[in-house]
């Protein structure tokens, strides 16, 4: 099974990343939809950051509010609620900027092809998402590269 | 300048959103092709191609010449690496996020095998 994430830019306002899991679309609901497990996976430790506390409200109309500790939260509302198909949200921490997110699961033979569209309101926005997640990204290897350096030290 | 560079991306993003206008790409990085090579090889038309070849040097990622009746096609002067590095960086995210997702489905997939087991005593 190709396990490959695809991301396209399919517009200047748009982004779109696909996956496949090996796991039924139930599952894969779950895990986007459960604040105990998303909290497990959204945040890989590559990216340095601890996700302190999840609430989502998964109806339409209800909120989320993701915590990373230090007043720095992620919040929107939801859109769309599908169960096992469809989940689309807002993103409001960036006022006006935020994109709309929409994820769909499609089931096929067990497996879930997966895919994150997220619709930014202008392509000024979408080209400023791009070079904050590039300086995220420098952050976390910078401070990776020291934790790494300070080990080795230690260990010699 | 600004305002340049926008269009120059959304030009390049725009011609790389097909897989086709992609294989061309790596094809002629490899080295220059005339525009029926590349028809044969993407098993197209002229015409098919043609236009693929336009929106690509359309976006300076390829340039053309026409030498007697054959027009060669090799990789233009504008470079990838801005592009593409900007799209690694949300892959990279994504690709983290995704593995981790993986192993939480796999949790899942055990935790509901184990109730079911339960359930059936």
């Amino acid at each position: 099974m190709n396990k490959q994430t695809r991301i396209e830019r399919t517009s200047g306002r748009e982004l779109v990343v696909t996956r496949t899991f090996d796991a039924p679309a139930r599952l894969v609901f779950e895990a986007w939809s459960t604040a105990e497990v998303f909290k497990q996976w959204w945040v890989p430790k590559s990216m340095g950051m601890t996700l302190h506390a999840v609430e989502m409200d998964v109806r339409v109309g209800g909120r989320y509010r993701l915590n990373f500790g230090d007043g720095m939260d992620f919040f929107g509302r939801y859109v769309e609620v599908s169960p096992h198909s469809r989940l689309a949200w807002t993103n409001e921490e960036g006022g006006e900027a935020g994109p709309v997110t929409t994820v769909t699961f499609e089931e096929k033979d067990g497996k879930t092809w997966l895919t994150v569209h997220e619709l930014y309101p202008s392509e000024e926005a979408l080209d400023a998402a791009g070079t904050g997640a590039a300086e995220a990204m420098r952050e976390t290897f910078a401070q990776l590269d020291e934790l790494l350096a300070a080990r080795i030290a230690g260990s010699v | 300048m600004v305002q340049y560079t926008h269009d120059h991306f959304n030009a390049s993003f725009a011609a790389l959103s097909d897989i086709t206008r992609r294989g061309v790409l790596e094809q002629l990085a490899r080295g220059d092709a005339s525009i029926t090579d590349l028809a044969d090889r993407f098993d197209m038309t002229l015409t098919g191609m043609k236009k693929h070849v336009g929106v690509l040097e359309q976006a300076g990622l390829v340039t053309t010449e026409k030498i007697g009746r054959v027009r060669t096609c090799r990789i233009g002067p504008c470079r990838l690496e801005e592009e593409t590095a900007w799209m690694e960086r949300f892959r990279q995210l994504w690709d983290a996020r995704f593995d981790a997702l993986d192993q939480v489905l796999e949790d899942l997939k055990r935790k509901e095998k184990t109730d079911a087991r339960k359930k059936r005593k």
